[in-house]
């Protein structure tokens, strides 16, 4: 039930500079527990203290946002290309 | 002398210096631009404004622009303050007013406001190029101020962009390219080409330095209203940026003690039913945003995934205020109930505003008896197919003065407002 979990520019210094991680989670809260485990860096960041993710973020399921597909409740499918991207994109600082 | 000291996370609080940047490299929330207020209330009072000529530029020591005045500032802004009367009456009120930017020079909507905000930020950090992804009044808006100020122009739409916005925006030279999607998907196009491009994006690498262009439409109604605070505003909500850069003008106007502080003012916010993400979230009382599939008829409404919806439905909530939203032949109506007691032809957009206005009246959300500003923020000729009845048939007589008073004699229909030409009830 292998995801592919695509990481943006902005946050791959929080993933040893990761742009592409595979992960057999089940599903987005899963997956997200497995991220900041991993990488603890990303916790704060990524996820309010109650691990849902913070609303800057859009999580994508192979292009379409999670929240039309169900959000927590959508099982990952085998394949499934899973895009964390900040809302509020743009710029180089 | 300037007073911007910089961008702010609104999250974190983390301070940058001053750069097209819109979220925080930290946490990923979005910028805000930073003022060193008191300095403004020592250095400006109110009165030194009279001299100024009546545009955005009348406020500039509020916002992200040179002290001085600039030879490729444009006259934009000052738009009228119509007091209504006959629609008041036919909302029960006893004063309202329209913030009336659907004669907004040049383009006709809000938009040149904030346009002209980025280009000045945009010429100061050195770019040639600048670009939007739109539903179509910041294209048009665009367009126009990248031609008129010496900028390449690349626009970016949904692909069912009315004609009138089309035209709209490449007359003015700019290269339009149309997506098949909607604007949500067509905006976040444009985060990934900001990232590579060394393009001024307007509403992405620029926003937070083009959102505060929204705050002039505060400064204006508040000195237009004799430097008094409405009790009510009612302001259309897209992105959910307008309510609450308003809602920040009369803010900063209280704290430099420019505004009597009387009651609070109530923000309120319309939608259209169709694309409601931040009314919903409002009527649910709260200010978590689920994003929608827009089906609206009001297009440049039409963001199913707010960026300041969280701030918006916050800012509203926060003052008292409520959302509503209006369905597709309540919009209609609205914009013939507004054309028809003010003689004021707005887009979509504006009969969304007076709809939701109608119902919230109803609701006793809004003081009847407190001034009542409502934000016209485009024109209706921007959106004529929203109008266009085919249903209804023009005469067309022989040119004899016969044929002419027997038409004139016989009983002709009540000027037609639509099918819910009633006030709205809760």
């Amino acid at each position: 039930m292998s995801c592919k979990v695509r990481i943006p520019a902005p946050l791959q210094r929080f993933t040893d500079g990761a742009d592409l991680l595979q992960s057999d989670a089940a599903n987005l809260p899963a997956l997200l527990g497995e991220l900041t485990a991993r990488f603890p860096e990303l916790k704060d960041r990524l996820c309010e203290p109650d691990g849902r993710p913070r609303r800057f973020f859009n999580v994508y399921i192979n292009d379409e946002d999670i929240r039309f597909l169900g959000g927590n409740n959508y099982q990952f499918a085998p394949g499934d290309e899973v895009l964390i991207l900040p809302s509020i994109a743009g710029g180089k600082s | 002398m300037s007073f911007e000291l910089g961008l702010f996370c609104r999250d974190c609080g983390k301070q940058f210096p001053s750069q097209p940047l819109a979220g925080c490299d930290e946490c990923f929330a979005p910028l805000e631009v930073a003022y060193d207020l008191k300095a403004v209330g020592r250095s400006l009072s109110r009165d030194a404004l009279q001299s100024r000529p009546r545009t955005i530029w009348r406020y500039r020591e509020l916002l992200p622009v040179p002290s001085s005045p600039a030879p490729h500032e444009r006259p934009v802004g000052g738009t009228p303050l119509v007091a209504a009367p006959r629609l008041a009456a036919a909302l029960g009120v006893r004063e309202l007013y329209i913030k009336n930017d659907a004669v907004s020079f040049p383009t006709l909507s809000f938009k040149d406001r904030v346009v002209a905000m980025a280009l000045s930020k945009a010429r100061e950090f050195g770019f040639r190029t600048v670009a939007c992804s739109s539903t179509g009044n910041l294209a048009n808006a665009l367009a126009a101020g990248a031609a008129a100020e010496g900028f390449e122009a690349y626009v970016f739409t949904p692909a069912d962009l009315e004609e009138a916005k089309i035209a709209g925006t490449v007359i003015y030279g700019a290269r339009l390219i149309k997506f098949s999607g909607n604007y949500d998907q067509v905006n976040r196009l444009c985060s990934e080409l900001a990232q590579k491009y060394p393009w001024g994006i307007v509403n992405v690498n620029l926003r937070p330095y083009y959102a505060e262009g929204s705050k002039t439409v505060g400064y204006e109604i508040a000195e237009q209203l004799g430097w008094r605070l409405p009790g009510a505003v009612v302001c259309p909500m897209a992105g959910g940026s307008l309510i609450g850069k308003i809602a920040k003008a009369f803010d900063e106007l209280q704290q430099l003690g420019w505004v009597a502080a009387e009651s609070p003012v109530r923000i309120c916010g319309a939608q259209a039913t169709g694309c409601s993400p931040i009314s919903t979230a409002v009527k649910q009382g709260q200010s978590e945003i689920t994003p929608q599939r827009p089906a609206t008829i009001a297009r440049s409404l039409a963001i199913g995934n707010p960026a300041d919806g969280f701030y918006a439905a916050r800012t509203i909530i926060q003052s008292g205020g409520w959302a509503e939203d209006a369905s597709d032949p309540e919009i209609v109506a609205a914009m013939r109930l507004l054309a028809q007691t003010e003689g004021i032809f707005a887009e979509t957009a504006g009969g969304v505003t007076l709809a939701s206005a109608q119902k919230l009246i109803a609701q006793n959300r809004i003081d009847r008896g407190r001034p009542l500003v409502l934000v016209i923020t485009g024109n209706g000729l921007k959106t004529l197919d929203a109008v266009q009845q085919p249903e209804v048939t023009i005469p067309v007589l022989a040119p004899s003065l016969r044929q002419l008073e027997a038409y004139l004699a016989t009983p002709l229909p009540p000027r037609s407002i639509g099918a819910e030409a009633q006030l709205v009830t809760a």
